[in-house]
């Protein structure tokens, strides 16, 4: 069973760029693409905490604004040498709609 | 079962041979370890600053025996190893008998006690460990007591000028003529001799004992020509002797030293010996650093791997607090060899250099080493020095415009220095990421982050990789941007023009970019770039920005930001204060601050709570003050005519003109300006990229100075007489920086690869020439002079400030 809720539409996010989502557990930045690819992630770096979501995207990648960590997008792991991973979230787009599975946001918040 | 290695000797060769030992065979071998001193390992030649109280014992421990235990070494300090019993594979000390598969015989040196009359009596001592040091510090205890130190070698000399330091009266009393004759000749002697002699320490050359004199303990020192010296304690640091007493009982064959040979293996194959007890190839070594070498192929002989030891190469320093003294290699007279001597008696400099066929055999600095180790590694490869004879002695620093290797002075680092200081990253730490695989320049920065955050780093960091890497690398003639690309930030310029490319999809593809997409350090290049040369023609990219740009504001280390209203020139009014006085209020900005440019920087704003700061300072009339942006900066004055007794022009107002005339420009680093009123330069506009100091008969314009991680003073552009004359030069000026230079170099980097001579013929020497320039910038300018904060109070780009959907209430669930 899956519970997805609509976060947004594809268009409300930038290509290269990305929003947040607010829970209570923190920020999740929603990222998309140059190719409209939309990925969610926690929005802290796993270095310093840094604001992930304002960051210079490239390919599937986010390069962190505060130490330049480059954070892989699909995986949240940290690339290059450092090392370090984001907590993901499933999201996928449905007729231009994002859809982000709450399932798993409810799971993050038991295990907090 | 583990192999049984007994180690005789706890001191540095054998600390350092275990230490590689555990690192290569971890499990080979149960260790034991036999010690004559009741103590573990410390760092013997540091026993000088112990002596004189710069450091104590425990600083200078090395091994203590929580680390013998932690690596599961057995250790019998204080256990006097008597006899080694080759045919029965043990070896004896009062209680009993160890065996052995494997022996290390790691026993040091004895420092030599000149047999002269009364040499056993009490108050004569060595300087050769920790005991002996306490002995000297305990006797210093007694108020005027007196010290002779026999030897003025480097030992002795240390042991004097500490003995000084504690307050007691020294004399020294050396056999030659000079002072340190194996390191010095007699020049560098006399001014060592006169420095020693200026801290009060009484200094006898060619000066042979007699005898020591004293009725139960030591009274005095009494030369061959009757002189008697009074004294409490008699130190004798005349030299050392390798102890080999065990290993010529156990009939292993002996030299000078314990003979060992490449692989650091006696005439016995199970037994092995380092350090100064033993002689490789006719040397015996003195000094830690063969001892370092010689435990490294000792630890792969043992783990079963091949390795050679070579001899080693030593240079030596004083460690005299205030005294700079270096000598390394062979410095003896002979035919067929020269020397290079650069002598300043009035600093107290000496150098002198020792060549044979062309290359450094020995080297000798006095009053001024920093080149040392320049010198030293030229020494240690035997470097031909024939093309750079001219410049040698001025040492690398003085290889502007000589054809020297610019890689010799990186060559002699040594591996703990320091390349990257903002990452702490070693020489050693890169050739370790090299050897552990890392075959290119990305790599290597990848893995150690060298040269990954500030970058002025860089050069040495490829330097580094391409000695390591020998001929393996090559260094990349002109760098490609970043990984994207092989084309120079030069090339891309040019071809963005040529190509009339406006689009960075376009460049890319163009260009053929090897990413998709770019990545963080073209992308803002390019932005500007296209900013640059299609002005209210190229839509910008925001997201090719870093955060400051596309926000207008400065990212903080929490991920709040910092705002920074524009004050013209420095200028403010009441209400103004107020206003950021309430905006401060309002948001609860935890500080407030005035910036190094004469600014108001409110610190520790919420990103969302942005728009609305920044409509409340539009409301008091204040724009933003582009604090963020690789742009006009701030224009810092002095009060100029205004107010200013000294003040011979308004530079207030012409601050506040300039500002308003390049306020909103996109550069291709910040640019900081200053006008000062007169030479007494309050407003430090020379270090500024571009700063205005007025005179009585006019303004003189300087550019390329900068006060950040490179502090420059500007030079001199132009004097001109009028203000409208400043107003077109420094616009004209701008405006080849932002056409010519690359992003992020500042216009002093920009500066030093055009030439000054290069940019006066632009800007100064050909007048319609800098007439173009200006109108070019003033075009650009009608695009770009206009607040951002405005446009974002407005609705701009407000998706940048909201979020996307608001989940806290399903979190309740």
């Amino acid at each position: 069973m899956s519970d997805f809720i609509d976060i947004g539409a594809l268009e409300d996010i930038r290509p290269q760029s990305a929003r947040l989502v607010r829970t209570a557990m923190g920020c999740i930045a929603v990222f998309r693409t140059a190719d409209d690819e939309v990925f969610a992630l926690d929005d802290r770096c796993p270095h310093k905490g840094g604001p992930l979501s304002n960051g210079i995207q490239h390919g599937r990648s986010i390069t962190c604004p505060l130490h330049n960590w480059v954070i892989s997008l699909s995986t949240g792991m940290a690339e290059g040498a450092d090392e370090g991973s984001v907590r993901t979230y499933p999201v996928q787009v449905s007729d231009g709609r994002i859809l982000m599975d709450a399932r798993a946001l409810a799971e993050s918040m038991a295990a907090e | 079962m583990k192999q049984k290695l007994v180690v005789i000797g706890a001191g540095m060769a054998s600390g350092r041979a275990l230490e590689h030992l555990l690192e290569n065979a971890p499990d080979a071998y149960d260790i034991t370890l036999f010690g004559a001193e009741p103590r573990g390992n410390y760092n013997r030649i540091m026993l000088s600053p112990v002596l004189s109280g710069e450091k104590t014992y425990e600083e200078i421990v090395t091994h203590d025996t929580a680390w013998y235990a932690a690596n599961g070494i057995t250790c019998r300090f204080g256990e006097k190893v008597q006899r080694i019993d080759r045919a029965a594979k043990v070896i004896v000390t009062p209680k009993g008998q160890t065996p052995y598969d494997k022996l290390i015989i790691a026993t040091g040196s004895d420092p030599f006690i000149i047999p002269v009359p009364g040499h056993d009596l009490p108050g004569v001592l060595a300087y050769r460990d920790l005991d002996d040091t306490n002995a000297m510090i305990e006797a210093s205890a007694k108020p005027g007591a007196k010290a002779v130190v026999i030897g003025g070698g480097l030992l002795g000399l240390e042991a004097a000028a500490g003995l000084a330091l504690r307050g007691m009266e020294v004399s020294v009393v050396h056999l030659m003529g000079h002072l340190m004759e194996r390191q010095l000749d007699e020049a560098a002697g006399y001014l060592l001799r006169k420095e020693l002699v200026g801290r009060g320490i009484k200094i006898h050359c060619s000066a042979n004992t007699r005898q020591v004199v004293g009725d139960g303990k030591v009274e005095g020192l009494e030369l061959e020509d009757g002189t008697i010296l009074p004294a409490d304690i008699v130190v004798m640091a005349v030299g050392i002797r390798p102890s080999v007493a065990l290993a010529k009982e156990a009939g292993l064959e002996i030299g000078r030293g314990l003979k060992v040979n490449d692989q650091l293996v006696t005439s016995d194959p199970d037994i092995l010996a380092l350090g100064e007890c033993v002689e490789h190839d006719g040397m015996v070594y003195g000094l830690v650093a063969p001892l370092y070498d010689m435990a490294k192929v000792l630890a792969k002989t043992l783990a079963g791997e091949h390795d050679a030891y070579r001899g080693s190469q030593i240079s030596t320093k004083l460690k005299v607090t205030g005294v700079d003294l270096f000598s390394a290699g062979d410095f003896a007279d002979g035919a067929d060899r020269e020397e290079i001597v650069f002598r300043d008696p009035a600093r107290g400099v000496y150098k002198r250099l020792v060549l044979q066929n062309d290359r450094i055999i020995g080297a000798v600095m006095y009053g001024d080493t920093a080149d040392g180790s320049w010198f030293f590694g030229l020494i240690k490869d035997e470097e031909d020095i024939s093309e750079m004879r001219d410049t040698l002695i001025f040492g690398p620093a003085f290889a502007g415009g000589t054809p020297m290797d610019p890689m010799a002075a990186v060559a002699a680092l040594p591996d703990d220095a320091e390349i990257c200081g903002c990452n702490g990253v070693s020489k050693g730490t890169i050739i370790a990421a090299i050897n552990g695989g890392a075959t290119t320049l990305d790599a290597v920065k990848a893995k150690t982050k060298a040269s990954t955050s500030c970058g002025t780093c860089a050069g040495l960091t490829e330097q580094v990789v391409a000695l390591t890497l020998g001929d393996d690398f090559v260094l990349p003639a002109a760098a490609g941007m970043c990984k994207c690309t092989d084309h120079s930030h030069d090339d891309v310029r040019r071809l963005i023009r040529a190509k009339e490319l406006k689009s960075i999809p376009a460049i890319q593809q163009e260009l053929q970019w090897k990413s998709s997409g770019g990545c963080h350090s073209c992308r803002p290049a390019l932005n500007y770039y296209l900013v640059c040369e299609w002005p209210g023609e190229y839509v910008d990219h925001a997201q090719s920005r870093f955060i400051n740009e596309r926000v207008h504001a400065n990212i903080q280390k929490d991920g709040t930001y910092s705002v920074v209203p524009r004050m013209w020139g420095g200028i403010t009014t009441p209400n103004e204060l107020r206003a950021i006085a309430d905006v401060a209020d309002k948001f609860a900005i935890p500080t407030v601050k005035v910036t190094g440019g004469q600014r108001i920087d409110l610190l520790g704003v919420k990103k969302e709570d942005l728009p609305a700061v920044w409509s409340d300072l539009n409301d008091a009339g204040m724009v933003s003050g582009h604090a963020y942006a690789k742009g006009l900066r701030t224009v810092k004055t002095c009060v100029g005519t205004d107010w200013c007794r000294f003040g011979t022009q308004d530079s207030t107002g012409l601050g506040v003109k300039i500002e308003r005339l390049m306020w909103g420009s996109w550069t291709p680093h910040k640019v900081k300006m200053a006008v000062s009123g007169c030479p007494r330069n309050c407003a430090e506009a020379t270090c500024k990229d571009v700063g205005i100091v007025c005179v009585d008969s006019g303004y003189e314009i300087g550019v390329g100075g900068a006060a950040g991680m490179d502090v420059r003073e500007v030079q001199p552009l132009a004097k001109v007489g009028t203000e409208e004359e400043v107003l077109e030069y420094i616009s004209a000026f701008v405006q080849l920086y932002r056409e010519n230079a690359q992003y992020l170099h500042r216009p002093y980097k920009w500066i030093a690869k055009v030439g000054l001579d290069w940019v006066k013929s632009r800007v100064v020497e050909d007048a319609e020439s800098r007439k173009a320039l200006a109108e070019r910038f003033e075009h650009s300018q009608t695009f770009y002079r206009k607040d951002p904060w405005a446009e974002r109070v407005a609705g701009a780009e407000a998706h940048e400030f909201n979020p996307l959907a608001d989940l806290t209430q399903v979190a309740a669930e």
